[in-house]
């Protein structure tokens, strides 16, 4: 095994001799997915006997079999080999197979595994009702019997050394690091409770019945085994696996609580196993005469001292992890890689001291988890998470395949019907009856109990899977007779499981109701009110004199508070409130949520992102094309054409595109799944946002209407705010100016839109966007959005031109393109009439409002009076607003208040856009208050709370004027929003 | 039972409180024993005082309006059975007896437990949630750690949230239809010993 370590690190070099060797170098060809950590392979892993013996031999059949496996042929012989050798004098082209093979073939692998998850996903029907693994599963078998065909021999094979030092650390270090670690805790009790005792009675109660079973003659003579071997099998076919109940619990969301409950059992379970395992194997080792009494003894302290040495050594992992990063300014670039290389660390570790590595890493990854997100750039963290998930999720993958392909090799197990048949059912009922008698008596305990159709769903969720396929192959047929017999029936029983009972589980849960996931992001509001909550319980229970969890958690906090936080995070962020923190993330979710549901259109949007705020300026408007472009959105306006048109502002764009794609777009999936690897298909979960949302617009936009009226007061303390912040005083003034009621007037026939509208589409073909969803939005949207769009640009206009740079055609554009934005007004002016039939589909506000941007610059375009003008006003007005500033200089709470204003408005509008027609109305009024609201979060930001009570909506505000001219307002707050408070910069980068 | 219910005899009217709330016999012994402990001159009632004294509420940032939450309005004491009621806010959700329950709510209902929180919120109990309201509780949880513009933007966004009728103030439904979504259950209950 240690030359095993010491070879990957080699594994070109050793990639050339291998073919001919015996050795065991070239593990598999998953090898390589270890990436981030070339570190420390040489602690041989404890786990790991005699891996050499067993399977030298397939290992090396293996390298073999990897060779001829990319050429597709069958061979035999290697033909690396055979070219090298065979070629006289100079050769031009050489065939070096043998120098590549082995990174050839993990990049082959890798290669399998991502095609067949994209395969997988292809049809959305079937991935709703076939759990991924079991596809992967028949993909394994399928695999596995075509090369077994071709070759007669099995060539691929799951190797134990392969899977625990390479593919399981994946899959936990990304578990553990994203485990929601408040639930986690809360339901510590009952995790440890079913992993540990849950446990011990499974592998015994199954190793009795069997050895039972097999007196009673119900199991074949052929299978030799002893009482022990029956308890050592029952001890490793008990683990419930992580990796099985990750692949099957992601897909089912049965809520949270169940969840965390099965998958910590899962994952704590582990250590149990490998822990009897060992025990049994050195007991099997000894022979069971010779086994002592107090050689029991032993067994039992070495599983306390293995689970909680290991637990110890992920904690010291992760303070050190926490620690070092908090150091990592500077060196941003290498904050991931420590990441991942202190917490497979800890893994190594824990096994260089046959501790439960599982566990290690699973605590190293919940215990670092908070200060290092806290530390690291939002980029490190991204790209943490997009790593973590990426690998966890190969390496699920090929187990996977692995375990398919090892399936179909007969010369690697035996079968006995009655052996098989007894473990199936004897795992099932002991599992039931365990988890019932263990909820018995956890529910005498437990706040809120867990109910009948927990038990049943905890039962059934009991997959086997990668970690007993691989301890049973660890075992040494030598001294386990009956290894080959239990090597089949282990095969069976996670077939079984992640099959049968992974496709019916969905069904199941259906069918009994089980409370669902709502995979919903909490609301400012829950956040506030659940931070309240910790402090009353803790209050109370120091009232009543109970020293119950509460109290222990506050003091644990406290403690967090006065130490560890100092010590392991970084004093910026240190100072940091949670609760802050949560504001902001809600708003940056917001705004990303609208980028992400084709709100990448809506330039208010990212101008409001926070991160943003103090780089980018205007030129969203060409970002978004790229942003597009990149992202394959289906809402796509090509705007290309005003690239070229402002030549100055390309550069510009290509750095706010970066910053878009680097910090917008990736960082929607964190919020999106807590502790989910796959992508989760849109579903209710996303609709109760929705409505969320909606309801948040609705009142937004009547706080908007309300405090319209207020203008004066909203202004005054708009200055009160920027009192702190002197460079802002210049936007405030333009802003009083200009009224949208000015601008309203002028009427622009409908025309104009239709023929933007024509022109947009033609442009869009070149790049290859799609059209459609525009298309019908225009009609509704014009009206409301684009006035809004078309004031919010030239409001920042006219106040004084902008000192500094980038904005391209400056001063000369506020005027005509006031001109060319006041015909949308006029067509606000007339309600209906842009309606279409097609307006009958519903619009979503941000749509529109890109939609108007659109048309306005294609406008610009296609209209030769009035052309790059009313882009160019824009721009150069936000680049005013935006550039000129100090760089330093980022609004904070604007900008955050900005934002959030945005993102609730098109995520709403986005939301909506899929829905059907009966739908429209409310939409409309929807839509009216998405807008409201996306001035109200700006107001809010740059309103003092007291000052400003937004008074019931005044009767102006009723139907059509009002509605139509609030969308001005909001786009003008937005642009002007920007500079609102000096701290925002440091929350805001969330 | 022989001892529980002499012992029971002490605490006045032993038979109602526990009907009324729900707490057993031995959670009511156990919480009398506490509120004899608490009330350091066996005054028979409780004052803020007592309550200051307990250790764990000095630190703790809302602990003043949760001292307050036990004394109605105009009054300086509790007296036991007011104890075990406002007490009997945390014991959790006991559905059983809900269901039967003809009688009046308890004390555990969900409701119920949404209006404790609420009034701790709601400091001149005018039944909202004004902004300037919703701010202290902001800064007594927050405390240095957030400038006041900052607050304020997240008491903004709060309220927004939720405003409903666009009074600028959250009242109870708005706070229980903003919490709709949490396990209250869970959340605001306390596992005295069952």
């Amino acid at each position: 095994m240690l030359p095993l370590g010491l070879m990957l690190l080699l594994l070109p070099a050793a990639a050339a001799d291998l073919p001919g060797t015996g050795s065991p170098p070239l593990r598999g060809p998953g090898l390589g997915f270890s990436p981030p950590v070339p570190a420390s392979p040489s602690a041989p892993p404890l786990l790991l006997p005699q891996p050499g013996a067993e399977y030298g031999a397939p290992g090396v059949a293996l390298a073999r079999s990897a060779a001829e496996e990319p050429t597709g042929t069958g061979e035999e012989e290697d033909p690396g080999e055979h070219d090298h050798h065979h070629g006289g004098g100079y050769r031009v082209v050489q065939w070096e197979w043998s120098y590549v093979q082995t990174p050839y073939i993990i990049a082959i692998w890798l290669l399998v595994a991502s095609v067949a998850k994209i395969l997988f996903h292809f049809s959305q029907r079937f991935t709703t009702v076939v759990p991924e693994s079991c596809m992967l599963i028949l993909l394994g078998l399928v695999l596995g019997g075509v090369v077994l065909i071709a070759n007669k021999k099995q060539l691929y094979q799951l190797e134990p050394s392969l899977f625990f030092l390479f593919l399981l650390p994946t899959i936990v270090g990304d578990a553990g690091y994203f485990m929601p670690a408040r639930l986690f805790f809360d339901n510590l009790g009952a995790i440890l409770t079913y992993a540990v005792v849950g446990t011990l009675w499974n592998a015994f109660c199954t190793g009795f019945s069997l050895y039972t079973a097999k007196l009673l003659g119900f199991i074949d003579e052929h299978v030799q085994a002893e009482m022990l071997d029956f308890l050592l099998f029952g001890a490793l076919i008990s683990a419930v696996d992580p990796v099985a109940v990750l692949a099957v619990f992601e897909e089912v969301h049965v809520n949270e609580t169940l969840f965390i409950i099965v998958f910590g059992e899962s994952l704590v379970n582990d250590a149990v196993t490998v822990v009897l395992y060992k025990v049994y194997i050195s007991f099997v080792e000894v022979g069971a005469e010779n086994v002592q009494t107090a050689d029991y003894f032993k067994g039992v302290a070495s599983f306390l001292i293995v689970s909680i040495g290991g637990t110890m050594v992920g904690l010291i992992f992760a303070v050190i992890l926490g620690f070092i990063t908090r150091f990592t300014k500077k060196v941003r670039i290498i904050e991931p890689l420590l990441v991942f290389l202190m917490v497979y660390l800890a893994y190594l570790t824990a096994e260089l001291f046959s501790l439960s590595a599982i566990l290690s890493m699973t605590f190293c990854g919940i215990g670092a988890n908070k200060y290092v997100e806290a530390n690291i750039s939002q980029k490190s963290r991204t790209t943490v998470k997009y790593t973590m998930k990426t690998l966890a999720s190969i390496a699920e993958t090929i187990i996977f395949i692995f375990l398919g392909i090892s399936a179909v090799d007969k010369s690697k197990w035996a079968w006995d019907t009655g052996l098989v048949s007894c473990t199936l059912v004897f795992i099932f009922i002991f599992r039931a009856v365990g988890v019932v008698g263990q909820t018995w008596v956890l529910n005498r305990f437990r706040l809120v109990p867990l109910e009948k159709i927990d038990q049943v769903v905890m039962s059934y969720g009991g997959l086997r899977g990668a970690v007993a396929f691989a301890l049973v192959v660890l075992l040494d047929g030598e001294q386990v007779k009956a290894k080959d017999y239990f090597v089949a029936t282990t095969i069976v029983v996670v077939f079984f499981t992640v099959m049968f009972q992974g496709l019916t589980i969905k069904p199941l849960v259906k069918w009994l109701k089980v409370p669902r996931a709502t995979n919903r992001k909490p609301t400012i509001n829950e956040e506030i009110h659940e931070r309240a909550f910790d402090h009353i319980l803790t209050a109370v229970e120091d009232i009543a004199g109970l020293q119950g969890y509460h109290h222990w958690r506050d003091k644990w906090e406290q403690f967090d508070k006065n130490y560890l936080s100092k010590l392991l995070l970084r004093k910026s962020v240190y100072r940091k409130s949670e609760l802050w923190e949560a504001y902001q993330k809600i708003n940056i979710r917001d705004a990303i949520s609208v980028i992400d549901q084709g709100g990448n259109v809506l330039t208010s949007a990212r101008l409001s992102l926070p991160s943003m705020a103090s780089r980018a300026s205007f030129p969203e408007v060409t970002n978004v094309t790229n942003y597009l472009r990149e992202n394959g959105s289906g809402v796509c306006l090509d705007l290309q054409v005003i690239d070229n048109i402002p030549g100055a502002k390309v550069e510009e764009d290509m750095e706010t595109h970066h910053v878009l794609a680097g910090n917008l777009y990736k960082p929607r999936r964190r919020y999106q799944s807590h502790y989910s690897r796959h992508f989760m298909p849109l579903g209710e979960q996303e609709r109760q946002d929705r409505e969320v949302f909606q309801r948040n617009m609705r009142s937004r936009m009547e706080t908007f209407k309300s405090t319209r009226y207020k203008r004066h007061k909203k202004e005054r303390s708009l200055k009160k705010r920027r009192g702190s912040d002197v460079k802002e005083d210049g936007s405030d003034k333009p802003r009083r100016n200009v009224s949208w009621q000015d601008k309203d007037p002028v009427v622009v026939p409908v025309e104009t839109e239709d023929k933007a509208e024509h022109s947009d589409p033609e442009k869009d073909e070149d790049v290859g966007i799609t059209f459609i969803a525009r298309k019908a939005e225009t009609p509704k949207q014009r009206p409301k959005s684009v006035p809004a769009a078309l004031e919010g640009c030239q409001i920042p206009l006219l106040p004084p031109p902008p000192p500094a740079p980038p904005s391209p055609p400056p001063a000369s554009s506020s005027p005509t393109s006031e001109d060319s934005h006041l015909p949308w007004k006029g067509s606000l002016g007339s309600p209906p009439p842009c309606v279409s039939l097609e307006a009958t589909k519903i619009i979503p506000v941000d749509l529109q409002q890109a939609w108007n941007q659109s048309i306005s610059s294609l406008e610009s375009i296609s209209s030769p009076p009035a052309p790059a003008e009313p882009v160019h006003p824009r721009v150069s007005a936000l680049s005013r607003l935006g550039g000129p500033r100090p760089a330093s200089y980022t609004p904070p709470g604007s900008a955050a208040g900005s934002t959030f204003s945005i993102g609730p408005q098109v995520s709403q509008g986005s939301f909506l856009f899929p829905d059907k027609k009966k739908e429209e109305e409310e939409e409309e009024e929807d839509m009216e208050g998405g807008v409201a609201a996306e001035m109200q979060p700006l107001m809010s930001s740059l309103k003092p709370p007291g000052p400003l009570p937004p008074p019931p909506p005044p009767p102006s505000s009723a139907p059509g004027s009002g509605r139509r001219r609030t969308p001005c307002v909001y786009l003008r707050s937005l642009v002007t929003s920007p500079p609102p408070e000096p701290h925002s910069r440091g929350p805001t980068q969330l | 039972m022989g001892s529980s219910s002499s012992s029971r005899n002490k605490i006045p009217n032993a038979q109602e409180l526990m009907d009324q709330t729900g707490f057993s016999s031995a959670h009511l012994l156990r919480l009398y024993d506490r509120f004899e402990c608490l009330d350091r001159d066996n005054k028979g009632y409780l004052s803020p005082d007592d309550f200051e004294a307990v250790g764990g509420l000095a630190m703790n940032p809302i602990g003043g309006r949760i001292i307050d939450a036990f004394f109605s309005s105009g009054q300086d004491t509790v007296d036991f059975s007011s104890f075990v009621w406002i007490l009997a806010h945390f014991r959790p959700t006991d559905r059983n007896r809900n269901k039967e329950g003809t009688q009046q709510e308890l004390p555990d209902s969900r409701t119920r437990k949404l209006k404790f929180a609420f009034q701790l919120y709601d400091l001149d109990r005018d039944g909202k949630i004004s902004r300037e309201e919703l701010l202290q509780v902001l800064r007594a949880m927050l405390g240095l750690q957030v400038t006041e513009e900052q607050l304020q933007s997240i008491a903004e966004r709060a309220i927004q949230e939720v405003d409903l009728d666009k009074d600028d103030a959250i009242s109870f439904d708005e706070f229980k239809k903003s919490l709709e979504k949490v396990d209250i259950d869970t959340k605001m209950s306390i596992g005295f010993l069952k």
